[in-house]
């Protein structure tokens, strides 16, 4: 990690020089967009700052407790994000699935990440931990999100083919099959064009980062490999438990379609 | 398993069934291998009697019985595989008219049909279109026909039919009902149908059962055609 070039407060704040650019090139063009844009700005820096803080002491510490309730702060904030994204199709058995699939999609490849692929010792080590942690929880909530979304979207467009398939027959699974199947292309789609573009059309900011610090590039590669595949199983996890548990709470016990779901007819 | 039909046998059941304020159904009964026909002003009720026979609604309360079986009993999806319902407005699968011909027996998990099935069914019902044609090209009466052979194929013992008609012209209707009815007959099927079209219906039915606000307001036998 020698020569690492530290930034000077002075000349990070110069950085800032580029958004004023952005604010005067917006107050010319009429965009309307100064307020955000200066909001977004402070939010990032205070967020970042505060973040820096909070790892600065929780790397210091090193206590499983504090690693775990990071991690079910980190957990609930995406479930939250998830709900709002989606609100307009949410309906409350479905909030069940979403928690539940990302739990346990995201736990299964952190645990397979830190115990077999990196194996890390301590495994709640927060400086794997939490980075991590955070980079698998918010891919699986896109991938959530956009999954849980196509499903209820679709399946709400097309209520006269899945009552068509259920007065020929057909189970509830058989009834919603080409929806869950189009809901989990399009939730794994992001994670399949981002390990496709991997390295050449973009390189990622965990291995930019590292490699900024000093870290080898070929080392700094070896843990982006090993990120994308922690994220890829997770969001692949999370996708396939929340489309496969999802379209059963569009059905009632009487393998019905449930009323809060006509309701909500597209 | 299913039960041998015969003329006479109580397909259906009905008992104090309530559901919301649309049905309000003291007692009645449908025949198997019988075609019964529900008439009545739009609105009544009549669309839903003809889900709660194959549970793809579940009434308030009242018992139904299924060849003298509560259909509370059954598996639902059982009982629509062998009471298979046709709505107004026939539901096409993306596809081939072959595709939307077989996805009947795919979805019930029956055998798939041998082809000349398939070509005997469509020259039945007056379909004449080749097997690899985009099912969505079809007209309004053209897809109507194609779900009735796809339920058709089906066999199942049991056909309700909400207003197949409805849409289609008094020539197509004619045909429609001559098609349903005589399969019905020839194979001893159950056959209920809910139209708008009582006097185009006269010839064909043997039950008539007339639905008002969601009760049942009379009830006439007589020999079909």
């Amino acid at each position: 990690m020698d020569g690492i070039i530290q930034i000077e407060i002075l000349y990070l704040a110069l950085g800032y020089i580029l958004i004023l650019l952005l604010l005067v090139l917006v107050r010319v063009k009429r965009l309307g967009k100064e307020w955000e844009i200066t909001l977004a700005s402070l939010r990032m820096t205070a967020q970042l700052v505060l973040t820096g803080f909070v790892l600065t002491y929780v790397f210091s510490w090193q206590r499983i407790w504090i690693t775990l309730i990071i991690f079910a702060v980190m957990e609930a904030f995406a479930v939250y994000t998830v709900f709002g994204r989606i609100k307009k199709s949410l309906f409350p058995a479905l909030r069940i699935v979403i928690a539940t699939s990302m739990i346990i999609g995201t736990s299964v490849a952190l645990a397979y990440f830190l115990f077999v692929i990196v194996r890390v010792d301590p495994w709640f080590a927060p400086r794997y931990f939490i980075p991590v942690a955070g980079m698998v929880i918010g891919n699986s909530m896109n991938g959530i999100s956009i999954g849980i979304d196509r499903l209820s979207s679709g399946i709400r467009s097309r209520l006269d083919r899945m009552e068509g398939a259920l007065m020929l027959g057909a189970s509830p699974k058989e009834a919603a099959r080409p929806f869950v199947k189009e809901a989990f292309s399009a939730g794994i789609m992001p994670i399949i064009n981002n390990m496709m573009g991997m390295g050449i059309v973009f390189l990622p900011g965990m291995m930019t980062g590292q490699i900024l610090a000093g870290v080898a590039p070929l080392n700094a590669i070896k843990y982006q490999i090993a990120i994308m595949l922690g994220i890829g199983g997770a969001v692949t996890i999370t996708v396939f438990l929340v489309t496969e548990l999802g379209y059963r709470r569009f059905f009632n016990h009487h393998s019905q379609i449930r009323q809060e779901v006509l309701d909500l007819r597209l | 398993m299913e039960t041998p039909a015969t003329a006479q046998t109580p397909a259906f059941k009905l008992s104090e069934i309530r559901f919301k304020d649309v049905l309000d159904i003291e007692s009645l009964q449908i025949d198997a291998c019988r075609i019964s026909a529900i008439v009545g002003p739009s609105g009544g009720g009549k669309t839903t009697l003809l889900r709660i026979l194959n549970r793809m609604t579940t009434p308030d309360s009242g018992r139904i019985l299924f060849f003298g079986e509560s259909v509370e009993q059954m598996d639902p999806v059982q009982l629509r595989r062998r009471v298979v319902m046709l709505t107004q407005m026939p539901v096409i699968f993306g596809g081939t008219v072959d595709e939307n011909l077989l996805i009947g027996c795919r979805l019930a998990e029956r055998e798939t049909p041998q082809p000349q099935a398939v070509t005997a069914i469509m020259s039945r019902v007056g379909l004449d279109k080749e097997l690899d044609t985009d099912a969505g090209q079809l007209s309004g009466g053209e897809k109507q026909r194609l779900a009735l052979a796809r339920v058709m194929l089906m066999d199942p013992e049991v056909m309700l039919l909400d207003e197949p008609s409805a849409s289609l012209d008094e020539e197509t209707e004619i045909l429609i009902f001559d098609l349903v009815t005589e399969y019905c007959r020839e194979r001893c099927k159950t056959l209920v149908m809910v139209t708008h079209s009582e006097r185009g219906f006269t010839g064909y039915y043997d039950t008539l059962i007339r639905i008002r606000d969601g009760r049942v307001e009379g009830v006439t036998h007589k020999n079909g055609k």
